[in-house]
């Protein structure tokens, strides 16, 4: 670790001059991470994320469990423009980081953050696949919304109630993923009608 | 971005065919779901029983009035609105008639002393601890 580091020091200083990339952190430091630009956009997009999880859970909700996840706008977008590795990067660093910020980090809410992201991510990763003439990021998703529902019940009910009266709130969450599948959607389509300008600035 | 265009172009603007598709498809997932965890389990008809044998089984479509003959005299059962009730009943504690009104699949009132019960059941049977 410690020659890696100064390796490191040694390249950032000789190339320091040329690099305007600024969030490289005090060349000092004998931990440096060898962070890419690709690892900066990733943390950028989670931040992002983050920052809608928190907006979301100031709004109250009329039904505990149903919450419009504005964060996986994020995912979509970063899932069309760079593909399903950072996509899944971005949800999983929100979900942890989320957790730890609210402090339900390995809490039973943070379990059903994970499995409806992992499930989403699961579904998305064949979701992309759809032949993009025909399907856009609504489609994708709808197919998360309800992949998200459906790892949600599941860990609800071989964990937490293990009780088929559960069943029972199934139409109710299945219709709010259906809604806010689409509405999060087309979010993120208007988003991606006109690239080029940094994502960070036009999300909400 | 012009942020003025109708909301109606904006969204029939970024939906594809498949996208179509899949709304429809979601739609009818979450139509057979209501339809499936729903009314499944409402109750559709009362059992009736007198001294352990089934007197009648009736629908809760009709509202009726029924009396049943037990060794006390008769209970009166009256079904209403999809709802089931033993309205009067010559037991001295009167429980099953101060149990109200039936409503869901599996709900019971028992009238032991007359021997007399009303069952309300769905269109499966369902399991308890007590007849499983």
């Amino acid at each position: 670790m410690q020659d890696r580091g100064l390796r490191i020091e040694e390249r950032v200083e000789t190339t320091a001059p040329h690099q305007t990339r600024s969030p490289i952190p005090d060349p000092r430091s004998s931990i440096l991470l060898n962070t890419t630009a690709e690892d900066h956009h990733i943390a950028r997009m989670a931040a992002v994320a983050l920052g809608l999880t928190i907006l979301e859970n100031a709004i109250p909700s009329p039904l505990p469990g149903v919450k419009p996840g504005l964060a996986n706008i994020v995912t979509l977008i970063v899932l069309a423009r760079y593909g399903w590795r950072a996509a899944a990067w971005v949800s999983l660093l929100r979900v942890v980081a989320g957790s730890l910020l609210f402090g339900s980090f390995l809490a039973p809410g943070f379990f059903l953050s994970l499995s409806g992201a992992v499930c989403s991510l699961l579904v998305l990763a064949v979701a992309q696949y759809l032949p993009s003439r025909w399907f856009g990021p609504v489609s994708h998703s709808i197919y998360a919304a309800f992949a998200h529902i459906a790892g949600q019940m599941l860990v609800v009910y071989l964990w937490l109630i293990p009780h088929a009266g559960i069943a029972y709130l199934i139409p109710i969450f299945a219709a709010a993923a259906l809604v806010f599948g689409t509405v999060n959607g087309l979010i993120a389509a208007r988003f991606m009608d006109n690239d080029g300008k940094p994502d960070t600035e036009r999300l909400p | 971005m012009n942020s003025h265009e109708p909301i109606r172009v904006a969204i029939l603007s970024h939906l594809k065919v498949g996208d179509w598709l899949t709304l429809l498809l979601g739609g009818v997932c979450v139509v057979l779901l209501t339809l499936k965890l729903w009314s499944g389990d409402l109750a559709d008809k009362a059992v009736i029983r007198s001294g352990g044998k089934i007197f009648c089984e009736v629908p809760l479509s009709r509202d009726q009035q029924i009396e049943v003959p037990g060794p006390l005299g008769a209970s009166v059962i009256r079904i209403q609105q999809r709802k089931a009730r033993i309205v009067s009943d010559p037991s001295p504690r009167q429980y099953c008639v101060r149990q109200g009104w039936l409503q869901q699949a599996g709900e019971i009132a028992i009238c032991l002393p007359n021997q007399v019960s009303v069952e309300l059941t769905g269109s499966r049977k369902k399991y308890d601890s007590l007849n499983y």
